[in-house]
C-alpha cells in the first residue's frame, strides 16, 4: 500500500495549475477564463499547504490566506469589468476585445 | 489506507471538476464544476490538517466567489451553451494542449525521479507541533510576522470595492 507523500500533493497541484492554464489559453468566454484563473490559484494553494505540512511551518497556510483575499478582490474587479464590457457589446469574447477603442 | 483512499477520491474529484470547467460548453456548468473542484481541495486541506483553511475555502470560494460568478452569468443572460469551435484559433488551441500535456509529463517525471521533493529548513516561526490548534498558529503568524501584509490587504479590498463600484456604474452619456 503506497504512502501518500508530499510529492503526490505537489503533482496534483501542478496538474490543476496546468489544466487551468490550458483552459485560459483555449477558452474565449471571459467568465470561463476567470474561472480558469481560480483553478490555477487553487493548484498553488494546494502546493502551499503541502509544503506547510511537510516543513511543519504555519507560514504556508498564512500565504494561502492572503491568496484567498487576493482571489476575492480579483474576482470582484474582473466580474465588474466583464459586466461593463458585456453590457456594451453582448456576446463579446476575449478576441473581440483586441482593441482599446471601446 | 485511509489516507490513500481519501487522497485518491478527492484528487479524482478535483481533476474531473477542473477538466469540467475547461470543457463544459455552458458557463453555468463550468461554475458548478468549479464548486466540485473547490470541495475536493477543501477535503485535501482537511487531510493535511489545515482545518481552518478548509472551512474558509468552502465559505469564501464555494459560498461567495462561485455565487458571484453564477450571479453575473444569470444577470448577463449568457447561460447558453456555446460551441467550443467558436473559441481560440485551432493552432493556438493545439499548441496550448501540447504545451499542457508536455508540462504535465515533465512534472510527473520529476516527481518520480526525486525521492524527497521537499527540502528546506524546518519552521523558524510558527511551528506546527500537532498540539496547538491551527487557528491559533495561523492567527499568531498573521498578526505578528505578517501584520503589515495583513494591513495592506485591507487597502487592497477597499481599492477592489471602489473599482467594482466605478466599473459597474451605468456609463453617463457624454455631452458634446
Amino acid at each position: 500500500m503506497p504512502e501518500v507523500t508530499t510529492g503526490w500533493y505537489l503533482v496534483l497541484g501542478a496538474a490543476l495549475f496546468i489544466i487551468g492554464g490550458v483552459g485560459l489559453l483555449v477558452r474565449r468566454n471571459p467568465l470561463v477564463m476567470l474561472m480558469c484563473v481560480e483553478l490555477m490559484l487553487n493548484g498553488v494553494n494546494l502546493s502551499f499547504v503541502a509544503f506547510s505540512r511537510a516543513l511543519g511551518d504555519i507560514g504556508g497556510q498564512t500565504v494561502v490566506f492572503f491568496v484567498l483575499v487576493v482571489a476575492a478582490a480579483e474576482v470582484v474587479v474582473g466580474l465588474g469589468l466583464v459586466v461593463a464590457i458585456l453590457r456594451r457589446r453582448p456576446g463579446a469574447t476575449a478576441d473581440d476585445l483586441a482593441s482599446l477603442k471601446g | 489506507m485511509m489516507d490513500l483512499s481519501v487522497f485518491v477520491v478527492s484528487a479524482a474529484v478535483c481533476l474531473v471538476g477542473a477538466l469540467g470547467v475547461v470543457l463544459a460548453r455552458n458557463p453555468v456548468h463550468s461554475a458548478l464544476m468549479l464548486v466540485m473542484t473547490l470541495f475536493g481541495i477543501a477535503v485535501l486541506f482537511v487531510a493535511q490538517e489545515a482545518h481552518f483553511l478548509a472551512a474558509v475555502q468552502v465559505i469564501v470560494y464555494a459560498g461567495a466567489i462561485v455565487v458571484l460568478f453564477l450571479f453575473v452569468i444569470m444577470l448577463l443572460g449568457v447561460d447558453r451553451a456555446q460551441s467550443l469551435e467558436l473559441d481560440a484559433m485551432p493552432i493556438q488551441k493545439w499548441a496550448a494542449v501540447v504545451f499542457g500535456a508536455g508540462s504535465l509529463v515533465v512534472v510527473v517525471a520529476l516527481a518520480r525521479a526525486v525521492d524527497h521533493p521537499v527540502t528546506g529548513e524546518a519552521a523558524v516561526g510558527g511551528a506546527i507541533d500537532g498540539t496547538t490548534p491551527d487557528v491559533r498558529l495561523l492567527a499568531r503568524s498573521l498578526f505578528s510576522d505578517y501584520v503589515y501584509a495583513f494591513e495592506l490587504t485591507s487597502l487592497l479590498l477597499v481599492v477592489a470595492v471602489i473599482g467594482a463600484v466605478v466599473l459597474a456604474r451605468k456609463p453617463k452619456r457624454v455631452e458634446q
